[in-house]
């Protein structure tokens, strides 16, 4: 019996079913005419929102000062490192899910995924400031690490593997938006936190549980009109003028393979490796970027929280720039790139800082955290081209749980070295040098991986014809 | 019968753009003043 790709694998001429829901996939199917550009601002204004993780370090200070408001009451208040688990569970849950849901998305289609990210991770923000008003630690976990956690890991593949079937023609620019808003999700967050606990605060709250509440709404708003603005290409539909070439760059295939022999192939675990590592590397200075330039530099909180913002700012740009030019340079070209490059500034930081040159370090690490999230945005068409569009949002799905583990491994082999370091006397000033040349080794491997990536044997391609391959 | 194709309103496509452009960049304007320190440091 013909399987529907497009149906989720269904049999095609199964009898007579319920009418359709508005979250069906077969309800999301573009009318032709439609325009492929309306899908990219959809696909953002979904990872604008779930982006705001990044900027969940605003209410580490407030919410360990709900009791004390003006300062943390010891044995009362949550403390730092308690409040700072949210984001490590809700980055966590984002790789389960993303890797266990990703067949359902693929069945559900992008609508629905869409709208259940939206329950769940504004659910998790509402659960969250419950969780505030009762002073219950377990339940902000459970709000805004797990059931939040799970909203982050649905809206972020959804709405990509959607966007590289519309542009077939430039995956990585394409990506590179979406992932681009994820990136920026923290400009938007971190300041919009900030200004909403300004405005609720009063001599008996921090604000913050009316932050989460409304922020809750706002990004509900969003994330729905990203649901029902967002379509899929309806089945063999090509960009006008578009024809796939006869002869694709080696590493792109025309073919499809399922995610059931996708994640079998070596090329999904060096994909995996390639990811991880290009994520490591960047994520331990990212997430204490201001820590590290005051330390290595002797600069003030205001100059180190300046460099912070900057480097936020090139993390977004990174994604968009960097996964356009892969469209040219290749994918394998475009990684080499970020490794071979990565490698050499890296090595390079510790003589930035003996010469305590700040501008060279800046423009080092800037360059370095653009790549960081070129990485990120560069993977789906990656995929794609390995992989084909078929199952590209479950395999993706798998593949993030190397930024889950990196998420975790990154920040704390960071804060082990440095602080290793320094209580054994090093200046602090020098303390991160052994940090920036073990990054510089970890990019090297993610080249060998990258090196090592060669195409899919065709034994795993799809057969349309053999419903069982 | 192929139905007749109804082109999407450049209208929707641009206000769809302005409704993700307006935050983002509110956000960059943000995240460019928090860095100016570094620039006058």
């Amino acid at each position: 019996m013909p399987l529907d790709e497009s149906a989720g694998g269904k049999p095609a001429d199964a009898p007579a079913r319920r009418k359709p829901s508005i979250l069906d996939r077969e309800r999301t199917i573009a009318p032709p005419g439609f325009n492929r550009w309306l899908i990219p601002p959809a696909a953002m204004a979904v990872h604008l929102c779930i982006g705001e993780v990044y900027g969940f370090s605003v209410f580490n200070v407030p919410l360990t000062r709900l009791i004390g408001i003006e300062s943390s009451v010891e044995g009362r208040d949550w403390t730092i490192p308690q409040v700072g688990w949210c984001y490590s569970i809700a980055l966590i849950m984002l790789g389960l899910s993303a890797a266990v849901l990703g067949r359902w998305v693929e069945r559900a289609g992008p609508r629905r995924t869409i709208v259940a990210s939206a329950v769940c991770f504004c659910g998790g923000l509402a659960i969250s400031g419950l969780a505030v008003k009762l002073h219950s630690l377990p339940l902000l976990y459970v709000g805004y690490g797990i059931v939040g956690g799970v909203g982050l890991g649905l809206g972020y593949i959804a709405p990509v593997s959607t966007l590289v079937k519309w542009f077939p023609d430039r995956p990585g620019m394409a990506t590179g938006l979406a992932i681009m808003g994820f990136g920026g999700g923290a400009l938007v967050g971190a300041p919009l936190g900030v200004e909403l606990m300004s405005r609720f605060k009063s001599a008996s709250s921090t604000g913050v549980m009316e932050t989460f509440l409304v922020m809750a709404l706002a990004y509900l708003a969003f994330m729905l009109f990203g649901a029902f603005t967002i379509r899929v290409p309806a089945p063999g539909w090509r960009p006008e003028g578009y024809v796939p070439t006869a002869r694709p760059k080696r590493l792109v295939t025309h073919a499809d393979v399922s995610l059931d022999h996708a994640w079998r192939t070596p090329q999904f675990w060096l994909l995996w490796m390639v990811l991880c590592l290009n994520v490591t590397a960047g994520i331990g200075i990212l997430g204490q970027a201001s820590l590290i330039c005051q330390d290595m530099f002797g600069v003030s909180a205001a100059v180190g929280g300046g460099f912070a913002g900057l480097l936020s700012l090139s993390n977004m740009g990174g994604r968009f720039l960097w996964s356009s030019a892969s469209d040219y340079l290749g994918r394998k070209g475009v990684y080499v790139v970020f490794f071979l490059l990565g490698a050499v500034l890296y090595a390079l930081l510790p003589t930035i800082q003996r010469q305590q040159s700040v501008a060279l370090f800046v423009m080092a690490t800037a360059l370095i955290i653009s790549m960081y999230g070129g990485g990120f945005a560069t993977t789906p068409a990656y995929l794609r081209d390995l992989f084909g569009s078929m199952h590209l949002g479950a395999i993706h799905g798998r593949l993030i749980t190397a930024w889950s583990m990196a998420a975790v491994v990154g920040p704390q082999l960071v804060n082990y070295i440095s602080t290793y370091r320094i209580e054994r006397g090093v200046p602090r000033a020098e303390a991160y040098n052994a940090t920036m040349y073990l990054m510089s080794g970890l990019l090297l491997v993610g080249l060998a991986c990258n090196l090592l990536i060669r195409p899919v044997d065709e034994r795993f391609h799809h057969d349309a014809t053999n419903p069982t391959s | 019968m192929e139905p007749t194709p109804k082109p999407s309103s450049p209208l929707r496509v641009a206000l769809s753009w302005l409704v993700v452009l307006v935050p983002l960049g509110w956000g960059v304007v943000q995240s460019v003043m928090k860095s100016l320190p570094l620039f006058r440091g």
